[in-house]
């Protein structure tokens, strides 16, 4: 898939996710926008995960920690065919196996997510499997920046560089912002990537809102022999919709019919500039 | 019930069983906390040392990590003091494991008050009711060397998330040679009809022990061991409880939320009433001392044991 298609695609999921999250009347809005570019690049270029190779595990491995994000990974396993589109209608809904956080009930989800601070463990866990049996695949990981505060991320990642796995993607969904406020007033991450590098990753920042930075990005891996990689993707959290971007109050926040309207009005006006 | 003769610490037998299983099957692995000694796990990590992976003092990741071999197609046994491993992951257990339905093996050692006078950061008397609330993971509680090997060679392939924990003294062996072992099947060790303990774990000694005593005195007790405190062998605890004059239920935990108000819930709902008493460790400080010492102390005992079924028995 050339950048062109993809960029057509991110702007095709964000329709998707804003219109999920206005039927179901609850969503995270604005991480699921800030993230849907990594996940595009992941699922349509890098990663080699497909309804087909999914009952194997000698595959790639996704795992989102930032489980709260899940409109974005719902809308991208559908448009991979792991289940029609059709299906994310019951999001949300009585007896719907489609939860506000991805769980294993969903084809094309490994890991139930949701509570923070869990997704690299398991990575790590997976990534040690897939060095321990010799295979070349590799595990992705999508953490949110406020959930840094978690410790277990920590211990991850010292376990991580400890048995050297650059076979292990962790990527930071870094848009500054969390439910309350700014990460760095509610508690500061800064200097990060000096504190992932201390911990033994080899660090890369990229615009993970930038299609090609990604490509080019992710193109470099592994980014240092017998170390983890970690990706600081900086993002704007409510990317794509002026009035959502940056904005506190979008983290979880509904559209109003008025605000749908505007918003893929604003998608269109995106797409034909393209 | 066999003369009871003395076995091994269960942990010992542990370390064993699951070094002859791993031998033959390289899909199985073993996580440890800095836990590879205390675990008796360091002739596994001289003998197969790419079957073992050191997590150092990070209970948390353990568990998630095991998590993550699980789905890596590997049989996990996460090994860990079962206090810390049930308290301070306990979210990983409830959510990595449990929840995400990974077939994990957890492995609660030194549990109970095993740790003795170590104190109470170091005792796992929590463990059971949090697990029960927990949907999708058994309890496994062996009580001796032979319950011990059983449910560890029958967790290999148990298609759900387990938690087995047991403690770190020399056990009676309490079965004869032609036992039998099944998760979730309790196991009838002494027969008699007077009085009935349902003893889960390392308690079940004194138990039996116990039952040896009223016997000389001239009252039959059953005694029946209840190593799967979940799912609980609810078939086996009616039929005694109706063929019963009294019934004590006894084990390492506290007195809240373990196996004796699980029998008491299943009685209450069936409407069996009969002189019925929970033994184990009552909502207090624990006492200090040794293991031993903590259970004589909370009636834990032979002696204890003996002077509860005399007092249910007084009420019949």
């Amino acid at each position: 898939m050339d950048n062109q298609q993809l960029k057509r695609k991110s702007i095709q999921y964000r329709k998707t996710i804003l219109r999920i999250i206005k039927q179901a009347n609850a969503g995270h809005t604005g991480g699921s926008l800030s993230c849907i570019d990594i996940l595009n690049v992941l699922y349509n270029y890098v990663m080699d995960i497909t309804p087909e190779n999914f009952a194997s595990t000698n595959r790639d491995h996704y795992i989102q920690s930032k489980g709260h994000s899940v409109e974005a990974l719902y809308t991208v396993l559908a448009d991979k065919g792991f289940y029609p589109e059709s299906d994310l209608d019951t999001l949300d809904q009585y007896q719907s196996h489609f939860v506000g956080h991805p769980t294993r009930k969903i084809k094309g989800i490994e890991h139930n997510t949701g509570a923070l601070g869990h997704g690299l463990s398991v990575s790590v866990g997976i990534a040690l499997g897939m060095k321990h049996d010799g295979h070349n695949s590799r595990v992705f990981t999508l953490l949110g920046d406020g959930e840094l505060a978690e410790g277990s991320s920590w211990e991850a990642l010292m376990s991580a560089s400890h048995y050297k796995l650059d076979n292990l993607v962790i990527i930071v969904d870094r848009n500054s912002l969390q439910i309350t406020g700014g990460t760095e007033e509610v508690m500061g991450l800064e200097p990060l990537a000096d504190r992932f590098a201390s911990f033994g990753c080899a660090v890369r920042v990229c615009n993970g809102n930038d299609v090609e930075d990604l490509i080019s990005t992710f193109d470099s891996l592994p980014l240092e022999l017998g170390r983890p990689n970690l990706i600081i993707a900086q993002t704007t959290k409510g990317k794509g919709i002026s009035f959502m971007e940056n904005t506190v109050k979008w983290h979880h926040r509904v559209p109003t019919e008025d605000e749908f309207k505007l918003a893929m009005q604003e998608l269109e006006e995106l797409e034909v500039s393209l | 019930m066999i003369e009871m003769t003395k076995g091994q610490a269960n942990l010992v037998v542990f370390a064993d069983t699951l070094l002859e299983l791993a031998k033959h099957d390289p899909s199985i692995m073993v996580l440890t906390s800095d836990s590879r000694g205390s675990g008796k796990l360091v002739p596994f990590g001289e003998e197969l040392p790419n079957q073992i992976v050191e997590m150092g003092i990070a209970e948390q990741n353990l568990v998630g990590v095991a998590a993550g071999l699980s789905m890596a197609g590997k049989h996990v046994f996460a090994v860990s003091p079962a206090c810390f491993l049930t308290a301070r992951s306990l979210e990983q257990i409830k959510n990595d494991i449990a929840y995400s339905d990974h077939p994990v093996k957890l492995i609660g050692i030194s549990a109970g008050v095993s740790y003795g006078a170590l104190g109470t950061t170091h005792h796992s008397l929590h463990d059971f009711a949090v697990l029960r609330a927990i949907n999708n993971i058994d309890i496994v509680v062996p009580a001796d060397n032979f319950e011990t090997r059983e449910a560890i060679k029958s967790s290999v392939d148990h298609p759900r998330p387990i938690y087995i924990r047991y403690g770190k003294k020399a056990m009676l062996d309490l079965h004869p040679s032609d036992a039998t072992f099944e998760i979730g099947k309790a196991i009838t060790l002494m027969d008699g009809e007077d009085v009935t303990i349902i003893a889960t774990g390392e308690p079940t000694e004194r138990a039996c022990l116990a039952a040896k005593q009223l016997k000389s005195e001239g009252i039959s007790c059953r005694v029946i061991s209840m190593h799967t405190v979940k799912p609980l062998d609810v078939y086996t605890l009616l039929d005694v409880a109706q063929n019963t004059k009294v019934l004590i239920t006894v084990e390492e935990h506290s007195v809240y939320g373990g196996l004796g108000e699980a029998c008491a819930a299943i009685l209450m709902e069936r409407g069996i009433r009969l002189p019925f008493k929970i033994i184990g460790i009552p909502d207090e400080y624990t006492v200090t001392g040794s293991q031993l010492e903590i259970f004589d102390h909370y009636g834990i005992s032979v002696d204890g044991l003996v002077k509860t079924a005399q007092d249910l028995l007084a009420k019949v």
